[in-house]
């Protein structure tokens, strides 16, 4: 009997020939990444059970990126990032992308693709529910907490149950109103907040190859959102190119079997599906968006390791071209890298940075995770009493965006940016010319 | 691991997510200062929207004002608890509120393995959907070897899944106790 990809990637981690789902394993680790949220409460398990002058598994394997609480002024958060900088010094952390620094890069998600961390057939492990983005890149990518970081830390191994797979082929072209967030949307809007929980979610077919890089980032990183333990794509030319731009070593892509074991498989026709929102206060309370079109809104948010890369933005900007927001619109890219090629990528001669300043958006003084979760009272675009907010982010559970009170809607960035124009939800059909 | 766990129970409904159980301003407070620490307590369950904070009567602290350490042992709830964010902060705390078992219909996976790994406290599912049946306040036990769960309140009582194949690392206290037991480290 064939694996699937991502057992087949687990198979190779634990040395077996074979695994099949339920298998518990123990597997080596090619890279750990953490940041200043989960690393400092890492690092203090680390040493109390590794003993203080002990080493990390592997200096070049693991990635600590600052992202979470950046500009605040926050006296604990900033602390934060001061364990960090003094465990990156004291440990010699090859991977280091220091806050404030020239080194800084912003969402870890976003930034571990442009490093070349993230890589076809390895096994990633972060201290973040959406590290799981990067199956992306055709690797097994998922999000653990602090013991188990500082297991992997002093040993670069750790045990998982091996998932089934669930798989999601989407046939078709895709049209031009759609993008990754409403497929994912579709998705966990028909299978439930919980409906992967412990699975592998494989997402295949012609309009998944015609997605570029980053909207296929955009797609397994909402895994978790329906309890997925990774999401994963099997890599092809554009993943290959993507990292060996980006990484010197060696890549080894691996393979699903032609008759690997699927426990289900749902298919979908592109050119059914129409543009979708999550209502509050859950990411699986899926409307089409002819049933919310004209809520109200109070504020737009664009930004996030899921919905604020080079892609999300070109989309937004092609729909505020030439127009001004009605609403607070907020623009958080996802990192410094992102932040240039706004400057210098151009729809039309005018670069998207320019045409999203003079739509009347607010741009972050830098690039962050900013309110997408929240975080301390001043942070960039956080919401406050009963606001009600359309943004590109990935979760609208109660309170996720700061305040208890207000509501979250998710959508594409075409459909925040159309909502943004009206002041009320809108489809972005209105607009696509 | 006790065998027998006894307390009062806080009953809360499907997909509490880790943002509910602890709020992501809250994540910044040391974990070894034994001062700070308290704060992960005292902030336990605090976004959990008013309406379904304690069941059924809803608008039930789980920790009282100016408390660090709550009044509930044991929290009954429905599925997917500790969807979401990894934030192992969210059962850490449980733990430092006082919480010795939860018992779900089921869980979000990366909170469960915490829930285990980090030894915090038993993490029990159970196919009976519970958390109808049971009010904040009331008392119950859960005998662990048996994987039963009575409430002394009404009387009745429920069956629990068996722990599994985390048991043993639940009996050892967490990953790395029992990782050192089994000669993995």
């Amino acid at each position: 009997m064939g694996m699937t990809l991502t057992e087949k990637i687990l198979a190779n981690h634990a040395k077996r020939e074979a695994v099949s789902p339920g298998d518990n394993v123990w597997i080596d680790v090619d890279l750990l990444m953490t940041h200043d949220v989960c690393g400092p409460g890492t690092i203090e398990i680390f040493k109390k059970e590794f003993g203080a002058a002990a080493k990390v598994w592997a200096r070049d394997k693991v990635v600590i990126i600052p992202d979470h609480y950046i500009f605040t002024q926050d006296t604990y958060a900033r602390r934060n990032i001061d364990i960090l900088r003094a465990f990156a010094i004291e440990q010699g952390i090859k991977f280091f992308y220091d806050a404030g620094s020239p080194d800084y890069k912003g969402v870890c998600h976003v930034a571990l693709a442009e490093e070349g961390h993230t890589r076809p057939g390895e096994v990633l492990f972060g201290t973040d529910s959406h590290t799981c983005t990067a199956g992306a890149f055709g690797e097994f990518a998922t999000g653990i907490g602090n013991t188990d970081a500082a297991f992997i830390m002093g040993t670069g191994r750790l045990w998982v149950k091996v998932p089934p797979t669930m798989k999601f082929v989407f046939d078709g072209d895709m049209p031009q109103y759609l993008m990754a967030k409403d497929l994912i949307l579709h998705i966990i809007g028909d299978i439930g907040v919980d409906g992967a929980t412990y699975k592998a979610m494989e997402f295949a077919g012609d309009g998944i190859s015609a997605l570029s890089v980053e909207e296929r980032m955009t797609l397994c990183n909402m895994a978790i959102e329906a309890g997925g333990k990774n999401g994963i794509i099997s890599p092809d030319e554009k993943t290959l190119r993507f990292v060996s731009e980006r990484h010197k070593g060696k890549i080894e892509a691996v393979y699903g079997d032609q008759d690997a074991r699927y426990e289900s498989v749902k298919r979908y026709n592109l050119k059914d599906l129409e543009p979708v929102v999550a209502k509050p206060h859950s990411p699986d309370n899926k409307a089409v968006i002819s049933e919310v079109k004209g809520t109200r809104i109070d504020r737009c948010y664009i930004g996030s390791c899921t919905g604020g890369k080079v892609e999300d933005f070109r989309a937004a900007a092609s729909i505020l071209r030439g127009n001004s927001v009605k609403v607070d619109t907020f623009v958080v890219p996802a990192t410094t890298e992102v932040e240039k090629r706004l400057k210098v990528e151009m729809i039309d001669g005018e670069s998207i940075y320019s045409i999203l300043e003079k739509a009347g958006t607010q741009i972050a003084g830098g690039p962050s995770c900013a309110a997408c979760l929240g975080g301390p009272s001043d942070t960039f675009g956080r919401t406050k009493g009963d606001e009600i907010c359309i943004s590109t982010t990935n979760r609208n559970f109660p309170g996720r965006m700061g305040s208890k009170q207000s509501q979250v809607y998710l959508a594409s960035p075409l459909t925040v940016a159309a909502s943004a124009l009206r002041g009320v939800i809108t489809d972005p059909r209105e607009f696509i010319r | 691991m006790k065998d027998i766990i006894k307390g009062r129970v806080y009953v809360l409904g499907n997909d509490i997510d880790t943002d509910q159980i602890i709020p992501a301003q809250h994540l910044v407070y040391s974990l070894s200062d034994p001062e700070e620490r308290k704060q992960y307590g005292r902030f336990a369950l605090s976004s959990v929207p008013d309406g379904h904070a304690g069941l059924p009567a809803g608008n039930i602290r789980f920790v009282d004002e100016g408390e660090c350490l709550s009044k509930y042992n044991i929290i009954i709830a429905g599925k997917n608890f500790g969807c979401g964010s990894s934030r192992e902060h969210a059962p850490v705390a449980l733990n430092i509120a006082g919480v010795e078992a939860v018992v779900a219909e089921s869980y979000a996976r990366i909170f469960y393995r915490n829930s285990v790994d980090g030894g915090f406290y038993l993490p029990f599912e159970t196919g009976e959907h519970l958390f109808k049946e049971f009010r904040t306040g009331d008392i119950a036990e859960i005998d662990v070897k048996k994987s039963a769960l009575m409430n002394l309140t009404t009387g009745k009582s429920y069956k629990l899944n068996p722990l599994g194949d985390v048991e043993e690392i639940l009996t050892a206290g967490g990953i790395f106790a029992y990782a050192r037991k089994s000669g993995k480290i």
